[in-house]
C-alpha cells in the first residue's frame, strides 16, 4: 500500500502544479513510513515540505494554500496527533464551504496512518474515522488495499472537497498487491461489495477487511462483505440494498464499539431494514476505552477468531 | 518618532569544558566529590540501561524505543538540581531523569514493553510520559501553579524537546506561566534533531531559549553536555521559580543515536556529524575531570560496570516475569466500571479474549 500511496501522489504532484505535499519529515526523510520516500528529490523542496514540528499549522497553513487554490496535501504522522490539528480542521476546513454558501472551499486531502495491530507507542494506533465523520463537512475515506488506496487518493486530490485520507498502518505492507502503474480513480462515497452472498452482510472497512475475509473462509460462511471505503457520507444504498437481500448484518470495525461509525451504520439498518432482519445487528468492535500500550493491543483489537464466533451467533439466530 | 522599546539577549554557560577543565569562577560550591561521582555514576547508569533497552527492543523483548544516548548531562544535571519535593513533567526521552531520582528500573523497562503498568507511580514526583509533542508544557504549568496554590514551596521541572519547541502547546505554556507567575522551569533539551529535522529548520530563531523573552520569562542557554554547567543554571532557575519567577532553559546537546527503534538516521545525517559531537561527550568530559582531580580510576570504573550490568539484569528479569492481565484494560478507565464496560469484559473473558 505503500508503494500504492507513493506512487498516487506521484501522478497528483505531476498534473497539478498547485498541488503540494507538506509535513513533518515528508521530505529528505520520506516520511516515517516512506510512503513520500523520492517525491522530494522529483518534484524539488518547494513542492514536498519539511515543515516544522506544528501539526495545527500543517492543518492551518494548507486551508489557506486551499483557500487560495492550491491543493494541499498534508500529512499528519500519526493519527493521535491530528487532534492537535483538530480546531483548524472541524472548526475551518469542514464548514468553509456551508458558511460562504459555495463561494469558498477547502480542496486539501489530508493524509493520516490509522489503527493498530503494529506494537507502537501510545498514540499511534487510534482508529479516529468516528470522530471527523460526526460533525459533517469533511469526507473520509479508508482503503483496505493495494489498488483502493491508490484510485481512492487519486480520486480525492482532484476533489473540491477537504478529504481526510486514513492509511491503515498495519496494511501498509501486509500484502502485495500488483496495480496498475497509470492513473485510475475510484469513486468516493461508493462501498465495494468485495464478496458476493446471500445468507448475511458484512459490513466493514479498513484493517478489518483482510480479518473479516479470513473469518469468512475460515467459516466457509455464504457472506457478502461490504468495504464501505468511504465512512462520510456514508453510501448506505449499497449495505442497505446488501442487508435486505440476506436479512442479517454484522458490522465489523477496529475502532472502537460506542459512539463509532457502527452504531451510524447500526441506526440506518433499523431504520430502513429492519424488517428484513432475521437477526439482530451485531457489532464487533474494539472495547470502549483508550487503546491500550502494545503489549495489550492482542486483548483489544478484534481478530478472525472473534469475528467467526459472531458469524456464527448470528446465523443461529 | 522612532525608539527603541525593547532589546532582549541570551546567555550561554559552559562550566566544564570538552576536555574536562572546570571554570571555578563559575564551579557551585555546593558540588563536593561525593556528589560529583554520582553524577558520573548517574550519567554511566543512565547509559548502560537506555544500550540495555535498544538490545531489548532489537530481540523483540521491547516495543519501538526512543533511546537518550548523548543527552545524559542535560537529564541527570538537571536531575540532581532538583529537590526532594520538586516535581518533573517529562516528555519521552527523560529515561536518564527518572533513573536519576530513583524511579523503579524494572518499571522503565515494563513501560517500554508496552505495559501501563510500568507508569503505575503513585509516589514519584512526576507526571506520566507524554508522547504527544509539547502537550506536556501546558501540564507544567498547572501542576506548577497548583503548587503555589497549596503552598508547597515546591518548583516544577518540564522537559520539552527542539521540535516541541514549534508546537502552539510550547508557547502557550511558556506565555500562560510567565502571565500567571508559577513555580515552573522549562527546559528544552535541544538534541539538534526532530528525527529527521534539523533545528536550523525547526525555526529562523537563533536559539531556542529566545522563546523566552517573548514570553517575557527568563531565558538562559546551557552546554546540555556539561552536567556542572546544566545543574547550576538549573539550580539558580529553582530558586527563582521558589519566588514565582519562571524561566527557559535551553541545554544545547546531541542526539547521538537513533531517533526511536524505527528509524534509519543515515537517511539524513552524515556520521561525520555524530563524530564531531562524540568529542563533546558528557560523560568522558566528566570522567577526565573527576580522574584529573583523583576522583576517579579504571578500578573504580570497572566495578561500577559490573554493579550496573547486575542490576540492569535484575530489573530486566523482574520485568520479563510480569504477566499481563487484560481485565486490568476494562477496571482503569473511570472511577467506576459502567455496564457498558462489564458488558464487553464478561463476554471478552467468556472467549478468554479470543486468543
Ligand atoms: C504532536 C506530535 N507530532 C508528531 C509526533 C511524532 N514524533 C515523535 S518524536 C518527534 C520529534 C520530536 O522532536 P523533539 O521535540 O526535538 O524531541 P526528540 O525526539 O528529539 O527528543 C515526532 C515528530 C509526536 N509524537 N507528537
Ligand atoms: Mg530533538
Amino acid at each position: 500500500m505503500v508503494t500504492a500511496i507513493n506512487s498516487a501522489l506521484d501522478i497528483i504532484l505531476k498534473e497539478n502544479d498547485n498541488a503540494v505535499v507538506l509535513g513533518e519529515d515528508v521530505g529528505v526523510d520520506g516520511g516515517v513510513f516512506r510512503v513520500t520516500d523520492g517525491l522530494q528529490k522529483k518534484y524539488g523542496e518547494g513542492r514536498v515540505i519539511d515543515t516544522p514540528l506544528a501539526e495545527s499549522a500543517i492543518i492551518g497553513a494548507s486551508i489557506g494554500m486551499a483557500l487560495e487554490g492550491m491543493h494541499p496535501i498534508p500529512e499528519i504522522q500519526f493519527a493521535g496527533f491530528m487532534f492537535l490539528g483538530y480546531s483548524q480542521l472541524v472548526n475551518h476546513a469542514a464548514r468553509y464551504r456551508a458558511r460562504t454558501r459555495s463561494t469558498m472551499s477547502v480542496p486539501m486531502t489530508v493524509r493520516v496512518p490509522v489503527s493498530g495491530g503494529i506494537r507502537a507507542l501510545e498514540h499511534h494506533s487510534e482508529s479516529p474515522e468516528a470522530v471527523y465523520s460526526n460533525m459533517g463537512g469533511l469526507v473520509v475515506v479508508e482503503p483496505s488495499t493495494p489498488y483502493d488506496a491508490k484510485g481512492l487518493l487519486i480520486k480525492a486530490a482532484r476533489m473540491n472537497d477537504p478529504v481526510l485520507f486514513l492509511e491503515p498502518t498495519k496494511l501498509y505492507r501486509l500484502f502485495k498487491q500488483e496495480i496498475p502503474e497509470e492513473d485510475y480513480e475510484i469513486p468516493i462515497g461508493k462501498a465495494n461489495v468485495v464478496k458476493d452472498g446471500d445468507s448475511l452482510t458484512i459490513i466493514t472497512y479498513g484493517t478489518m477487511v483482510p480479518v473479516v475475509q479470513n473469518a469468512v473462509k475460515a467459516k466457509n460462511a455464504d457472506a457478502e462483505i461490504v468495504d464501505l471505503r468511504t465512512i462520510n457520507p456514508l453510501d448506505e444504498n449499497t449495505f442497505i440494498e446488501s442487508v435486505k437481500k440476506t436479512g442479517r448484518a454484522l458490522i465489523v470495525h477496529e475502532a472502537s464499539a460506542s459512539f463509532g461509525a457502527g452504531a451510524e451504520i447500526a441506526a440506518r439498518i433499523a431504520e430502513k431494514a429492519i424488517y428484513d432482519l432475521d437477526a439482530p445487528v451485531i457489532r464487533v468492535a474494539s472495547p470502549s476505552l483508550p487503546y491500550p500500550l502494545p503489549g495489550y493491543e492482542n486483548y483489544y483489537v478484534p481478530n478472525e477468531k472473534r469475528v467467526g464466533e459472531e458469524i456464527d451467533r448470528i446465523l443461529s439466530f | 518618532m522612532i525608539k527603541n522599546v525593547f532589546s532582549g539577549s541570551v546567555d550561554y554557560v559552559q562550566i566544564l569544558d570538552e576536555t574536562g577543565n572546570a571554570d571555578q569562577s563559575l564551579f557551585p560550591k555546593e558540588l563536593d566529590d561525593k556528589t560529583l561521582v554520582q553524577m558520573y555514576k548517574s550519567m554511566s547508569f543512565a547509559r548502560a540501561a537506555d544500550a540495555k533497552a535498544i538490545s531489548l527492543q532489537r530481540q523483540g523483548r521491547l516495543a519501538t524505543y526512543g533511546p537518550m544516548v548523548g543527552e545524559e548531562a542535560t537529564q541527570v544535571g538537571s536531575a540532581f538540581a532538583m529537590r526532594p519535593q520538586d516535581i518533573f513533567v517529562p516528555n519521552f526521552r527523560q529515561h536518564g531523569v527518572f533513573m536519576a531520582r530513583g524511579y523503579p528500573l524494572y518499571k522503565f523497562y515494563l513501560s517500554w514493553k508496552g505495559y501501563e503498568e510500568g507508569g503505575a507511580q503513585k509516589d514519584f514526583k512526576s507526571t506520566a510520559v507524554a508522547v504527544p509533542v509539547g502537550t506536556q508544557m501546558p501540564h507544567g504549568v498547572g501542576v506548577a501553579f497548583a503548587q503555589k496554590y497549596k503552598k508547597t514551596g515546591a518548583v516544577v521541572v518540564a522537559y520539552v524537546g527542539d521540535g516541541g519547541t514549534s508546537e502552539g502547546d510550547f508557547y502557550e505554556a511558556i506565555n500562560f506561566a510567565g502571565a500567571m507567575k508559577v513555580p515552573l522551569v522549562s527546559i528544552i533539551e535541544n538534541n539538534q534533531w526532530a528525527i529527521s529535522m534539523p533545528r536550523s529548520r525547526q525555526s529562523a530563531a537563533e536559539t531556542l531559549a529566545q522563546k523566552g523573552i517573548a514570553a517575557g520569562i527568563k531565558c538562559v542557554q546551557v552546554d546540555g553536555n556539561d552536567v556542572i554547567g546544566v545543574y547550576k543554571v538549573v539550580s539558580e532557575a529553582i530558586k527563582d521559580a521558589s519566588d514565582m519567577n519562571p524561566s527557559l532553559i535551553e541545554c544545547v546537546t546531541y542526539r547521538m543515536g537513533i531517533h526511536t527503534t524505527s528509524d534509519d538516521p543515515t537517511k539524513y545525517r552524515p556520521d561525520s556529524d555524530v563524530e564531531e559531537w562524540k568529542k563533546k561527550d558528557p560523560i568522558s568530559r566528566m570522567r577526565a575531570y573527576l580522574s584529573k582531580n583523583g576522583m576517579w580510576d579504571d578500578h573504580l570504573e570497572e566495578r561500577m560496570v559490573q554493579d550496573d550490568a547486575k542490576a540492569i539484569d535484575d530489573a530486566v528479569a523482574q520485568a520479563d516475569a510480569f504477566k499481563p492481565d487484560p481485565k486490568s484494560m476494562f477496571e482503569n478507565v473511570y472511577s467506576f466500571v459502567p455496564d457498558v464496560l462489564k458488558d464487553e469484559e464478561e463476554k471478552a473473558i467468556h472467549s478468554n479474549f479470543w486468543q
